[in-house]
């Protein structure tokens, strides 16, 4: 079972609040889980490459070329912000 | 389906204009009921309906699907409109651009109906999970219509819509399609680009159609696949017209059924499946029994892989940039500060907690902690390398030295759709819904649903689907196989 802490722990590196009811029930939902994931133990898995790309693609390239889309869009894609200032994204302070 | 209504588009028996505001009627009479739509889209489609009419008008030709009504799941971007992902953190986010499958599907005219519910990010296999409604199978109302994209399937078979697109990740076009009898395609990973589809699980995630026959969905493949500068991981064009492969003609292929697949099937769904590999031997087709061994491990594998690229591709919702942020006038219970404007951190946490769901905050904690330090190597390395065995067996399959079988063959679902409520308490059981159709996501191939049968219950026919799956980017041949069966089945 995981632990209150590991629990506070997630949730801060996942940035998602939680409460103290919700800390109880992730501490069971997870650890079912995680039990579940242990089936994997059993694989022997020496000498595996790990899968990149499914269909093994590599190096996708496209050219060097710098698309100027002038204010084409700007004004649909600032009007998804919460809160600007300006012609800038306002950011909430950090201290 | 489509040729049809084509035909009478171009014989002017219809115009595109009736045609669409038929399928608002019936989204008008039977909605309320089924809950397929988020958004409608009427304005855009009266567009592109009178557009279409004007160059039939004028004598011009006109291409299969144009003038032709479609609904597309609400996590694929339409410039202008809504674009939720079922999630209220989307609630009032308009998409500034179109996906590539939709700036393809509008070059060829389809007409867009609207945007259609599902699981909170496409997390589920219920579309009980949407922060908005549960969507019901039109078969029955008091089952679910699968999930994720059990808007759009629901939408097709309640005739709503001639086709759909959604997204499958982990079944969630083929499962939906196999619990309400249509046909639901997963086309090969890269097959179709991504770009514009709300990311859940990037290594994992395709764009596919959902129609009401094999033909139909071959159609719509030939028109959103390709090459495309906006995804990297999209394959190299094959320029194919899939409806051009379908012959009607299997004879001397080769389908491989699984036996870790159907050893455990039982009563009716058993019967039903063992009559259609009769009708696949009798259309021709040798039927083989291969081994997949690696199949008992695809859950657990599925379930690291796809929560960890949900913890890193669900870090954008912020509250910052765009969507929804919480109230800074409402207090939080997380940090101490009450009173004070919200720092970064606290608007962070604040708008995380309110605007997902339980499930996806679930997936996003499992994620992160698979992906942190200390448990990245036990965890998701551990799966991707699991993963590379379970694309090995397909390999063995498909490909060994001598032999080897042209198609893989097995149920699309476990079960019948299960009662709305059934399952929502257990994650883990939920999690079982996608069985048999994680592996084809896993390995990356094309997998197709169509309907083999119904069972029986509470005096409704339950659809039973069953799932083919091909070779990597042997789309045509998979689908002529599922063709093949439909055309000789059909009543």
């Amino acid at each position: 079972m995981l632990t209150r802490e590991e629990i506070l722990n997630i949730a801060t590196l996942a940035r998602i609040g939680v409460s103290e009811q919700d800390v109880e029930k992730y501490q069971h939902d997870l650890s079912e889980i995680l039990d579940y994931f242990k089936k994997l133990d059993e694989v022997d898995v020496a000498g595996v490459e790990p899968i990149g790309h499914i269909t093994g693609m590599q190096n996708t390239f496209r050219s060097d070329e710098n698309f100027d889309f002038g204010e084409l869009g700007k004004e649909e894609i600032m009007k998804n912000v919460p809160e600007v200032k300006g012609e800038y994204i306002k950011v909430k302070s950090v201290l | 389906m489509i040729r049809e209504l084509h035909e009478k588009l171009i014989n002017k028996e219809i115009t595109s204009v009736q045609l669409t505001e038929q399928y608002f009627d019936v989204i008008e009479k039977n909605d309320a009921e089924i809950g397929a739509y988020l958004t409608l889209t009427k304005k855009l489609a009266m567009q592109q309906a009178q557009f279409v009419d004007e160059k039939i008008a004028k004598g011009e030709s006109i291409d299969l699907i144009e003038g032709i009504p479609c609904a597309i799941k609400d996590n694929i971007c339409v410039d202008g409109v809504r674009t939720t992902a079922a999630s209220k953190i989307l609630d009032n986010y308009i998409a500034p651009y179109d996906a590539t499958v939709i700036r393809k599907l509008k070059e060829y005219g389809a007409v867009i109906l609207g945007k259609t519910n599902l699981d909170e990010f496409a997390m589920g296999s219920s579309t009980e999970n949407s922060a908005y409604k549960i969507t019901k199978n039109p078969v029955d109302t008091s089952r679910v219509a699968g999930g994720s994209s059990g808007g759009s399937v629901a939408a097709v078979a309640a005739g709503q819509a001639v086709w759909s697109l959604g997204t499958d990740t982990g079944g969630s076009i083929r499962q939906p399609a196999s619990f309400c009898g249509v046909v639901g395609l997963k086309p090969t990973y890269g097959r179709v680009s991504r770009s514009g589809a709300i990311a859940m699980a990037s290594s994992l995630d395709q764009i596919g159609p959902i129609a009401k026959s094999v033909e139909d969905a071959a159609i719509i493949l030939s028109r959103i696949s390709g090459q495309d500068l906006l995804d990297a991981t999209s394959a190299k064009s094959s320029d194919k017209k899939y409806e051009d492969y379908l012959t009607g003609d299997i004879s001397g292929k080769v389908i491989g059924v699984p036996k870790e697949y159907v050893e455990s099937l039982e009563g009716e769904i058993k019967n039903i499946f063992e009559k259609s590999l009769e009708k696949f031997r009798t259309l021709g087709a040798k039927i083989e029994t291969i081994s997949l061994p690696h199949s008992q491990y695809a859950l657990p594998t599925y379930y690291i892989i796809m929560t960890s690229e949900v913890s890193s591709n669900l870090a954008k919702f912020d509250g910052i940039k765009f969507g929804m942020r919480s109230d800074d006038n409402v207090d939080s219970d997380i940090n101490n500060e009450n009173g004070l404007p919200k720092k970064l951190l606290e608007t962070y946490l604040d708008t995380r907690k309110i605007g997902f769901g339980d499930e996806v905050k679930r997936r996003i904690m499992l994620g992160t902690y698979a992906l942190s330090a200390g448990y990245y190597d036990a965890y998701y390395l551990k799966a991707q390398k699991v993963r590379a065995l379970i694309r090995r067996d397909f390999e063995n399959a498909f490909n060994p030295p001598a032999g080897g079988v042209d198609y893989i063959y097995c149920p699309t679902a476990p079960e019948v759709a299960f009662k709305i409520g059934e399952k929502s308490a257990d994650p883990l059981k939920m999690y079982l819904s996608d069985i048999f159709t994680i592996t084809a996501n896993l390995a990356g191939v094309p997998a197709i649903s169509f309907p083999i049968g119904a069972i029986s219950t509470d005096g409704k026919d339950l659809p039973i689907g069953g799932q083919l799956m091909g070779k990597w980017f042997d789309e045509e041949g998979m689908l002529n196989c599922a063709h093949t069966y439909e055309i000789n089945t059909k009543k």
